[in-house]
């Protein structure tokens, strides 16, 4: 498609999603950087805050502050209230059976570390393996090899294509008899690559393997339903999707739930405790040992309230119809390559360029007020595979625009004017 | 371009960075380096070749951004034939060069070429690029023979 009409077809689907009344939603988005309008390109480490969100920390701590699940008083009645219905915002908002199967954790990192503790210490015998691939973030990587460390068990690795995308016929090949978990991205964080999670999570099934699915990339730009996936694990952080940080969720199937031990221990996760033994309260609580990041939780629920304002499939063309635009655009920038291909992605673009290196990539774009992130993207394996031990990355939100995109060009343009 | 940029960017650093003096190993050195950045992945290894009190000889390998690369080239060739004994001077001078306020002209002086690194000032996430060769050397001469790392 010439790029006149893609921009054309990019425009009717901001339209339809209508970016512009989205992004008044974000007030840093108005704001400058470096003197400029602020190009905010960085969504993949974090996303920023609509007004909602904001506001929603804003009143529980100006009105409802106050301990969930204790306090005889107004205040503890109405924050435990705001509480649980945040996780029943969750709930429905992954399509999972229970609320009771939504655990509240920091984020996908606690999510991961939460399940490597609980089931791997109860569920993995000494020689059995875990299968997880080159895309993953360092936060899918090290607390399984900690694991294996501590439990004898070993890891395996899924390799990935030229164009970023797992080998499907190597990830057979690993599944057999040894296998006790496959722990996998639903999107590189790196590459943007999407994985076919219903077919890993299909050949891990039928060998009775369960799965675990790191969804902090994906669950921002794509509509999940862990019923429908079927997935033993789903992991996402809140600040990603237009939520705080601190606060993150863990859906695990109620079975898993009940069979693991305890994560930490403590407070609000017991149901009676003597020095002779402690018996643990239920799922959910079992696993959320302390107190709380209440206001963290409450405002995770604004931030889903928000996103269910729009369509979910406007929100996807429209951001599918952005990465063509940027990636033909980046395409007419010279001496660039772009790493990872793959035809289904999010929208989130890793390029090198030749001869510069992405840190001076990096500080040259920030100096537009253009943001992107450089370095390795916790994801090293993965640069290795690609021979780089850096790129640029460009991760595209909603309310990103193809103006912004021109900008980053332009900027590109400056880039290698320096370097000419 | 904007003028910080170009202070950055001055047309000697970006002349290092493509053509990088005593960028190779050294087979008969008497001390060796690595300095390792985990945040950007910079990576520079340093040798050095001691005559008496004298640093007869340095050089250097590695990946970096440019900062850091043409950091590393300028410092092997300032610091080739100088007592040892000003490596620790230098040193010091020149991360309050990168990342201090008033700098004296004498000062300056002293640093000579390398005064060039002054627009790293106006990056305060770029000091690391530039001092990394700095770490390493110091490492080096000093015999530290673990891997420096800026973090
Ligand atoms: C794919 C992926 N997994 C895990 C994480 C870790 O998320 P958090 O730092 O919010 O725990 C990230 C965040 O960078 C990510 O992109």
């Amino acid at each position: 498609m010439s790029t006149t009409t893609l921009q054309s077809a990019t425009k009717r689907a901001a339209e339809a999603l209508d970016v512009a009344g989205l992004r008044r939603q974000f007030p840093i988005l108005g704001r400058a950087a470096r003197d400029r309008p602020l190009v905010y390109l960085d969504n993949a480490a974090t996303s920023q805050k609509p007004q909602a969100v904001i506001d929603a920390l804003l009143r529980f701590y100006t009105e409802d502050c106050s301990n969930i699940h204790r306090g005889a008083h107004l205040l503890g009645q109405r924050a435990s209230e705001a509480y649980d219905a945040a996780r029943v915002r969750v709930q429905r908002f992954l399509g999972a059976g229970s609320d009771s199967e939504i655990i509240f954790v920091r984020g996908t990192t606690e999510a991961i570390n939460l399940v490597a503790q609980a089931f791997g210490t109860r569920h993995l015998e000494p020689g059995q393996e875990i299968i997880i691939s080159t895309l993953e973030h360092h936060a899918n990587i090290v607390p399984w090899q900690m694991l294996c460390q501590r439990r004898g068990t070993r890891l395996r690795i899924v390799p990935v294509d030229e164009t970023g995308q797992l080998v499907m016929d190597a990830y057979e090949r690993l599944l057999g008899p040894r296998t006790g978990l496959v722990a996998v991205t639903h999107a590189s964080n790196a590459l943007g690559t999407v994985t076919p999670l219903r077919e890993i999570i299909a050949l891990a099934h039928r060998q009775g393997v369960p799965v675990l699915v790191d969804g902090a990339q994906a669950v921002p730009h794509r509509r999940v339903d862990v019923s429908q996936l079927d997935c033993d694990f789903y992991a996402f952080s809140g600040h990603k999707v237009f939520g705080p940080t601190g606060i993150g969720v863990l859906y695990a199937k109620r079975r898993w739930l009940e069979a693991m031990p305890p994560y930490q221990g403590g407070g609000g996760m017991i149901s009676s405790v003597r020095f002779q033994g402690t018996t643990y309260a239920d799922p959910p609580h079992k696993f959320e040992a302390g107190t709380p990041h209440i206001a963290g939780a409450i405002a995770l629920g604004a931030a889903i309230d928000f996103l269910d304002q729009y369509s979910g499939r406007a929100i996807e063309e429209y951001e599918q119809q952005l990465l063509e635009y940027a990636t033909q655009s980046l395409a007419s920038v010279p001496g660039l390559r772009i790493i990872g291909t793959a035809p289904d992605k999010v929208p989130i673009l890793s390029f090198v360029l030749q001869g510069i290196h992405p840190h001076d990539v990096g500080t040259i774009l920030d100096r537009y007020g253009i943001a992107t992130r450089t370095g390795h993207h916790c994801a090293q394996p993965l640069m290795e595979r690609f021979g780089v031990p850096a790129t640029t990355r460009a991760s595209l939100a909603m309310y990103n625009t193809h103006h912004e995109i021109d900008a980053l060009i332009d900027a590109l343009h400056k880039v290698n004017e320096v370097f000419r | 371009m904007t003028t910080d940029l170009r202070d950055l960017y001055q047309q000697v650093i970006l002349d290092h960075q493509r053509s990088p003096r005593n960028f190779h190993g050294l087979p008969d050195a008497d001390r060796v380096s690595t300095g390792y950045n985990p945040l950007c992945g910079d990576r520079v290894t340093v040798y050095v070749r001691f005559e008496g009190q004298r640093l007869a000889e340095a050089s250097f390998q590695g990946t970096g951004c440019a900062i850091c690369m043409a950091s590393a080239s300028m410092m092997t060739e300032q610091i080739q034939g100088r007592p040892v004994d000003e490596v620790e001077d230098l040193f010091h001078r020149f991360q309050d060069l990168v990342t201090a306020g008033d700098l004296l002209s004498a000062d300056l002086g002293r640093l000579g070429k390398l005064a060039v690194f002054a627009g790293v000032r106006q990056f305060p996430m770029r000091v690391k690029c530039a001092t990394l060769p700095w770490h390493t050397l110091r490492a080096a001469v000093c015999d530290q023979r673990a891997e420096v790392s800026t973090e």
